[in-house]
C-alpha cells in the first residue's frame, strides 16, 4: 500500500499578534513544528504499513525551512519526503494549495491513501483535504476518529453532530483524521540516524508541470484584506469577601440573571 | 444574481439551529444589498420543511429530496448542489461550519473553482458589494477580513452560535421549488452503514444551558467530582479543560476548546482554569462567565463576567452551601 501523508509546517504556539503599525504577523522568534494533526496522520500511516506493508511517503507545499518538519517525518519513519518549494508557490490559498498538492501527487502515483489532519492550527480552514480528493476525483472522508482498512476498502468513524457515523468507502481515497484516532510515536534515536541518509526531494513549479494561472496567489480566489488582534476588553466584576459572603454574592447574581437555581 | 444562498442542514428530524441563524443573517444582508434568499436543503422526505423555511425568513426555498440523500454522504450532496449552483449561479453561499458543512462546501467550491472561507465569525457586505467573511486564525488570537473579488459563488461556513435565530413569522409567503436528483455511480461508492448516536453525555455539552468547567486548578480527580455536583444543582453539564482531561479527570470527549468542543451556554462556570486561548475560543461565546481561580492574573478573569479569587476547594462547598440553603 502507498499512502501519501500530507504534513504543514506551523508555529509551535499560537500566541502571534498582529502589528498594530503594519499589520503583519508578529512571528519572529517562534518556532515552528509539525501541525499536530498531521502527526496523527502519519501515525495512523505508520500503523497501516505495519499492517499491509508498502510505503508512507509526505509531501509538503511551503519555503526551504518545511524541510526541518519532514526531516522529522521521516525520523518518525517515513520512508520518502517531497517539498514543493517555489517562489511562484507563495501566497496560495486552500485551492491553490490543493491543485499544488495534487500536481506533486500525481506523480507519485500509484496512490492508495492519502492522509491529512483534520485541519491546520493556524488557519484552521480543513479545506485542503476535500478539495485535495475533489481534484483528483477520489473518494473522501473528513473528521475522522477511528480508521479500519481492509485490503480493498476502508472502515472510517467520523465525527457527526449525531454523534459518530460509521463510512465505508474503496480506494483509493483522502482521509482527514482528528487527535482521537491515535497517540503519535516520538522520533527514536535509531530513526533519527538512520533518517539522516534519506533525501528530501525538492520539486520546483516546473517539475510539477503546473498551470501558472492555477497556483500561488494568482490561483487564489480569496484575498486577505485586513488582519486584526480582536479587541478584548474585560469588564469582570471582582466578588470578594470571605468565602460564604463571595458564594451569597455569587448566588444572588445568579438569581438576578435569572438562572434556575 | 444577487442571491443570498444558505444551504440548510438537518438535525435529529429538523433543521439545524445554525442553518436557521445563518437564513437570519442571509436575510439582513441581502434587505441590505438587495437580493433574495434562497435556501438549499437536501435529505429524503423533507417537504414539509420548505414551508418553515419560509417562516423564518425564505424567498424561495429548493429541496433536493432522494432516497439516496436520506444521509450525509460528501458526493451524492456535492453533486446535486453543484448542479444547482451551476444553473442558478447566486452570489453568496453560507453553510453551518458543522461536520457536514465543513465537508461538503470545500467538495462543491473546488469542483466550481471557487473561494471558500471556513469558520467565519462574522460577514458583512462592504462599498463594492463583496461579501466580508470574518474569520479567527492562529486559535482566535488574530482575525483576518477575507473576501472573493472576482469568482462566484463567494462561499463560506460559519461557526454555530455566532448569530441569533430570526423570527418566525406565521403568515410570511415564498416559493417552494423541487429539483430532480440525478447521481452517477461513482457517487454512491461510500456508504453509510451506520450513525451512532452518542447523543449522551458528551453531545449534551454543547446544548446545556449552565457549564461547569474543571481545569488542573481542581488539582485531585476527587475534587474533580465536586464539579458534578455543583453542575447538578444548576441543572448542567460538566466539561473541562485538557490538562483535566489528560490527568483522565474526565473522558477527552467533554474537553471544551479549539481540539474540543465549542459552547455558548448561559452560564459558564471555569474553575481552576488559566484561560489559555486554545481553551478560550470554545467558551468565549457564553452569555455569562464565573471565573474561580486563585490567582488574580489568570488571563480567565479577561473572559469573565464575575470573578471570584480564590481556591475551587474551598470556593465550590461554600456555592453549594448558598445554593442548598437559601
Ligand atoms: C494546538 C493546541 C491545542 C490545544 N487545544 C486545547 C483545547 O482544546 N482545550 C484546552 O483546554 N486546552 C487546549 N490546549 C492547551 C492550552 O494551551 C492550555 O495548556 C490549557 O487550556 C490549560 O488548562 P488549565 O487552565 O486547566 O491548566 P493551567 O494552565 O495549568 O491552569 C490551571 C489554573 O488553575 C489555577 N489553580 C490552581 N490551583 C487552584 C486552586 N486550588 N483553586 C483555584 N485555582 C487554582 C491556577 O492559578 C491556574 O490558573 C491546546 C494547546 C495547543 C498547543
Ligand atoms: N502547505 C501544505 N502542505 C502539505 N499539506 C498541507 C498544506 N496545507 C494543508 N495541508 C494538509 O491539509 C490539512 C488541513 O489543512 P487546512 O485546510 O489548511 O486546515 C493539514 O492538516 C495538512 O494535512
Amino acid at each position: 500500500m502507498h499512502i501519501v501523508v500530507c504534513i504543514k509546517q506551523v508555529p509551535k504556539t499560537l500566541d502571534v499578534r498582529v502589528d498594530p503599525v503594519t499589520h503583519n504577523l508578529i512571528r519572529e522568534g517562534i518556532e515552528s513544528t509539525i501541525n499536530m494533526f498531521d502527526e496523527n496522520a502519519l501515525e495512523e500511516a505508520f500503523l497501516l504499513r505495519e499492517k499491509f506493508g508498502g510505503k508512507v511517503s509526505v509531501i509538503s507545499m511551503g519555503p526551504p525551512q518545511v524541510r526541518e518538519a519532514l526531516r522529522k517525518a521521516l525520523a518518525m519513519g517515513a520512508d520518502e519526503a517531497y517539498l514543493l518549494c517555489d517562489p511562484s508557490l507563495g501566497g496560495a490559498d486552500v485551492l491553490a494549495t490543493a491543485y499544488t498538492l495534487a500536481q506533486g501527487i500525481k506523480k507519485l502515483q500509484p496512490v492508495d491513501l492519502i492522509l491529512c489532519g483534520r485541519h491546520a492550527v493556524d488557519a484552521d480552514t480543513g479545506q485542503v483535504g476535500p478539495e485535495l480528493a475533489e481534484q483528483l476525483g477520489w473518494q473522501q472522508v473528513t473528521m475522522v476518529k477511528r480508521l479500519e482498512c481492509d485490503g480493498s476498502k476502508i472502515t472510517a468513524w467520523r465525527e457527526c453532530e449525531e454523534g459518530t457515523a460509521v463510512w465505508e468507502l474503496p480506494f483509493p481515497a483522502v482521509v482527514t483524521v482528528g487527535k482521537e484516532i491515535n497517540k503519535p510515536r516520538y522520533p527514536t534515536p535509531i530513526g533519527i540516524i538512520r533518517s539522516g541518509k534519506k533525501q528530501i526531494t525538492t520539486w520546483c513549479a516546473d517539475d510539477l508541470d503546473a498551470d501558472e494561472d492555477k497556483i500561488g496567489l494568482a490561483g487564489s480566489p480569496t484575498r486577505v484584506i485586513r488582519m486584526f488582534s480582536p479587541e478584548r476588553t474585560s469588564h469582570v466584576e471582582m466578588l470578594t469577601g470571605e468565602n460564604e459572603e463571595v458564594a451569597r454574592q455569587l448566588v444572588a447574581k445568579l438569581r438576578e440573571h435569572k438562572i434556575q437555581l | 444574481m444577487h442571491d443570498i444562498w444558505v444551504v440548510a442542514e438537518l438535525a435529529g428530524g429538523g433543521l439545524a439551529p445554525v442553518s436557521l441563524q445563518l437564513l437570519g443573517k442571509a436575510r439582513q444582508l441581502a434587505d441590505q444589498s438587495g437580493g433574495r434568499v434562497i435556501v438549499f436543503v437536501m435529505g429524503h422526505e423533507i417537504v414539509p420543511l420548505g414551508q418553515e423555511l419560509i417562516k423564518y425568513g425564505a424567498d424561495e426555498v429548493i429541496i433536493g429530496d432522494h432516497p439516496e440523500l436520506a444521509f450525509y454522504r460528501t458526493l451524492p450532496y456535492a453533486r446535486v448542489m453543484t448542479h444547482i449552483l451551476q444553473e442558478r449561479r447566486p452570489n453568496i453561499v453560507l453553510l453551518g461550519a458543522t461536520s457536514q458543512g465543513r465537508d461538503l462546501a470545500p467538495r462543491v467550491a473546488a469542483r466550481l473553482q471557487t473561494g471558500l472561507t471556513a469558520d467565519c465569525l462574522d460577514l458583512s457586505i462592504n462599498e463594492e458589494g463583496l461579501l466580508v467573511q470574518t474569520k479567527p486564525s492562529y486559535g482566535d488570537n488574530v482575525m483576518v477580513d477575507i473576501v472573493i473579488p472576482e469568482h462566484r459563488p463567494q462561499m463560506a461556513t460559519v461557526r454555530p452560535n455566532v448569530f441569533p435565530l430570526p423570527e418566525r413569522i406565521e403568515d410570511r409567503k415564498g416559493k417552494i421549488t423541487s429539483v430532480t436528483v440525478n447521481l452517477e455511480p461513482d457517487d454512491l461508492k461510500t456508504v453509510v452503514k451506520e450513525i451512532i448516536d452518542e447523543k449522551h453525555e458528551a453531545s449534551r455539552l454543547e446544548e446545556a444551558d449552565v457549564v461547569v468547567c474543571g481545569g488542573r486548578g481542581m488539582g485531585s480527580k476527587e475534587n474533580f467530582e465536586q464539579l458534578y455536583v455543583l453542575a447538578d444543582a444548576l441543572g448542567g453539564a460538566v466539561g473541562a479543560t485538557r490538562p483535566a482531561v489528560d490527568e483522565n479527570w474526565i473522558d477527552d470527549s467533554y474537553q471544551i476548546g479549539q481540539s474540543g468542543k465549542m459552547v455558548a451556554p448561559k452560564l459558564f462556570i471555569a474553575c481552576g482554569v488559566s484561560g489559555a486561548v486554545q481553551f478560550t475560543v470554545g467558551m468565549e461565546k457564553s452569555k455569562i462567565v464565573v471565573a474561580i481561580n486563585k490567582d488574580a492574573s489568570a488571563p480567565i478573569f479577561n473572559f469573565a463576567t464575575y470573578g471570584i479569587v480564590g481556591d475551587v476547594r474551598e470556593i465550590i462547598p461554600a456555592i453549594l452551601q448558598e445554593i442548598t440553603t437559601a
